[in-house]
């Protein structure tokens, strides 16, 4: 599904390498888990990989189902599949969030070349995705993102990703900020839609997320390199040990 | 946008540059009817002033009524006090009266209205059959409709639903028919809410005013239908100096709309407009402009100089006035339309978007006197600037020694997209009594590439992202308009700045 091949890059503005050749190679229908301390570049790997600006990619490349993507654009990019679940959701203001998220479906369809979701379809399937997120109609009308807390906001970027329907779904620390039964309940919403065919990236500072999210493969990220790959048990290690013997080990 | 020397971004490929650049000018409004006019000479002149008396057909008071102004505006300067920036405009070498000349004889009904001036509506979106229709809205069942007063240059070419409309009681006719059929009417007001020497382009359109709009509402009624006009220059070198005069009689309600459109051409042509509104005890208003001119090309060139006074006189008690405008057109625009809240507990809101792109400049705001005990009133300015454009609020809000009791709350922001274009606020607060309450709240703020990458990263091209995030931006604004003018003002808000990014 996604091959990532010794992906460097580094801050546009500054000459300041951030990943330095990074491997991973994601099968379909898996759940993969990136771990690590602060500042391994596990955000930027996210950033990078969907296509935000203020990058450059100086070596390495990045395919999704055999298409290069780092060769297209933001959009182009999720039209073909790659979703991210942000870390800090950005707020809208004055956009609904049934508006933001009616735009978002068609545009994708069109890019696509796909028929464009009627009104009437629309709102019978995002009533009942959002119910499931226990995402109340009022919420749906909000803003985007505008006053939410941040367990709403997590689960909005939830519920964003239950109607584009990707191939390839990046959660960038999808669980920061969020209380025990918020977690529970992002968590439900992400293992809903693994159907065997749909894959993950889930990129996370502690094990509890992958207690609700049972993965398939475990990396850990240091200093812009993959050190130790593994299955879950690996994230049980950190866990108990935290990172310093996995970086010493590795040093 | 100047395309040869534009600063593409980084992370924008060739392939957005050229879409962007097949988009820049892409006015939908620039085509022109090929149709024989029929001229006054060029320049003006106490001649001229007689000759459009004359055409429209007027009695002598309202020839001497236009006299007096030419003789006043020949007096007075043209003032530079606003952030707008232009060539010296020559006005003799501008006709002051063009008219299709399939409309010397005045059509009896619409029926007998030239095809190619029906076809120039139909073409606009504007149908003048009396089947209700705005901005393809299928109005249902019959429902909401709207009656059309349609100005081609110098003239009105027709006005729809009138017999229905006078059933109820409410005139709604072109000025130029008003003055020959209610005089009564339009010499008790006109030129009261602004007066003959209020400014120098209002002192102008006195003396020269062609065409424009008139409606009475009586007492207790309220309109069964909106009420719209719909503005199109034509005519190369023409003004057009429409006047329109709405009263609002006790207890009775009106909601009003005004659209504007113009071919895209070189040389850079004048509007100058009144209009005066007047309510009475607990009459309300709503005024709402959609306004379009062609703005020019994206090096400046052409365009439509703007240059209105748009004023409500709220004189009855509890009345209340709602001004709603998109300004989107225009290579200059000065504006302010104003509230006069003379009647006690009277109310007067103003709504505003303002998007200038590219070239254009302008310089638009709103005026709250207030004179009665209790009045309020309510500003909310959303100002949008990209490309190289200016874009200025300026606003005054005065309480009088005797408008006790008095609020105002103002609410002004400013987005700017790009960093080659300046927004600008300029307040003037004056308080002479010390029971009343002005609030004012300005913002600026920049169209944050996180929220354009949010967008993005959900599917969304970047111009539809830049659309959606100045959309949001102007919410409050556009749900002060009605349904029919929202959806349109919304996808005229993308139009505009196409090309805006990148």
């Amino acid at each position: 599904m996604l091959e990532i091949k010794n992906l460097c890059v580094q801050l546009e503005e500054e000459d300041k390498q951030i990943l330095k050749g990074v491997n991973l190679s994601l099968e379909a229908g898996k759940v993969h888990a990136i771990m690590g301390p602060n500042g391994s570049g596990k955000s930027t790997l996210s950033y990078v990989l969907s296509g935000k600006g203020g990058y450059e990619v100086t070596e390495g490349s990045a395919h999704l189902e055999g298409n290069d993507i780092l060769e297209m654009e933001p959009e182009e990019r999720a039209a073909a599949g790659l979703f991210l679940a942000f870390q800090y959701p950005v707020e809208i203001p004055g956009v609904g969030n049934m508006t933001f998220l009616r735009t978002a479906v068609n545009s994708q369809r069109k890019l696509r070349g796909e028929p464009e979701m009627s009104a009437g379809e629309f709102l019978k399937v995002v009533r009942a995705k959002a119910k499931d997120l226990k995402i109340d109609a009022d919420m749906l009308k909000r803003p985007v993102n505008v006053g939410f807390s941040g367990g709403e906001k997590k689960r909005n970027e939830i519920l964003q990703m239950a109607m584009l329907e990707p191939k390839m779904c990046i959660l960038d620390e999808t669980d920061s900020g969020l209380d025990v039964d918020a977690m529970k309940l992002v968590a439900q919403g992400v293992n809903a839609l693994r159907d065997g065919k749909r894959t993950f990236l889930v990129i996370t500072h502690y094990q509890r997320l992958l207690d609700h999210i049972k993965p398939d493969v475990v990396h850990i990220m240091a200093a812009g390199r993959i050190i130790k790959s593994g299955g879950p048990e690996l994230a049980l290690e950190v866990e108990n040990n935290g990172y310093a013997d996995l970086l010493e080990e590795t040093a | 946008m100047v395309m040869d020397d534009v600063q593409v971004k980084d992370g924008v490929d060739a392939q957005t540059v050229d879409a962007v650049k097949a988009l820049s000018g892409a006015y939908k409004y620039g085509w022109n009817t090929e149709i024989e006019m029929e001229y006054a000479p060029k320049g003006l002149s106490e001649d001229i002033v007689r000759l459009i008396s004359s055409k429209n057909e007027e009695p002598e008071w309202m020839l001497d009524w236009r006299l007096a102004a030419y003789r006043r505006w020949l007096e007075m300067k043209e003032p530079d006090w606003a952030m707008v920036d232009y060539p010296k405009i020559d006005f003799q070498d501008q006709y002051y009266y063009a008219r299709p000349k399939s409309m010397e004889e005045k059509p009896k009904s619409l029926d007998d209205v030239d095809p190619k001036l029906l076809e120039t509506y139909k073409k606009l979106g504007i149908p003048l059959k009396e089947q209700a229709l705005l901005a393809g809205v299928e109005a249902p069942e019959g429902e909401r409709r709207v009656a059309v007063d349609a100005v081609f240059d110098s003239v009105s070419v027709g006005t729809t639903f009138q017999a229905e409309l006078m059933n109820a009681g409410v005139i709604f006719c072109s000025i130029s028919e008003a003055i020959r059929e209610h005089p009564e009417l339009v010499r008790k007001y006109l030129g009261t809410v602004v007066p003959v020497s209020d400014n120098y382009y209002a002192t102008l359109n006195c003396a020269v005013f062609s065409d424009g709009s008139f409606v009475y509402i009586p007492p207790g009624v309220r309109c069964p239908m909106e009420l719209s006009t719909y503005f199109r220059i034509n005519a190369e070198n023409t003004g057009q100096f429409e006047r329109t005069l709405i009263i609002a009689d006790k207890e009775s309600y009106v909601s009003y709309l005004e659209g504007c459109t113009a071919p895209q051409r070189d040389i850079a042509q004048l509007h100058a407009a009144v209009v005066e509104l007047v309510l009475l005890d607990d009459a309300e208003i709503k005024y709402s402009t959609v306004q379009n001119w062609y703005p020019g090309d994206e090096n400046g060139k052409g365009g439509i100089y703007n240059f209105v006074t748009k004023r409500a006189d709220c004189r009855g008690d509890r009345s209340k006035v709602m001004w709603t405008q998109v300004e989107t057109g225009s290579a200059v625009t000065w504006k302010y339309p104003s509230c006069v809240l003379r009647g006690d507990d009277s109310q007067g809101e103003f709504y505003s978007i303002a998007i200038a792109n590219n070239m254009q400049q302008a310089d638009t705001g709103t005026k709250m006197v207030h004179l009665g005990k209790n009045t309020k009133s309510r500003i909310v300015s959303k100002g949008i600037s990209a490309g190289k454009a200016q874009n200025t609020y300026r606003g005054l809000v005065s309480m009088h020694p005797k408008a006790k009791n008095s609020r105002n709350y103002t609410q002004c922001d400013s987005l700017l997209i790009g960093d080659k274009c300046g927004a600008h606020t300029v307040p003037y607060i004056e308080v002479k009594n010390n029971s009343s309450r002005v609030e004012h709240e300005a913002t600026t703020s920049k169209v944050d590439d996180d929220q354009l990458f949010y967008c993005r990263s959900r599917g969304m091209g970047e111009e539809d992202a830049v659309a959606l995030v100045v959309n949001g931006f102007c919410k409050e604004v556009l749900q002060a308009l009605p349904m029919e003018f929202a959806m349109e003002a919304q996808a005229l808000v993308a139009i505009s700045l196409e090309g805006s990014v990148g």
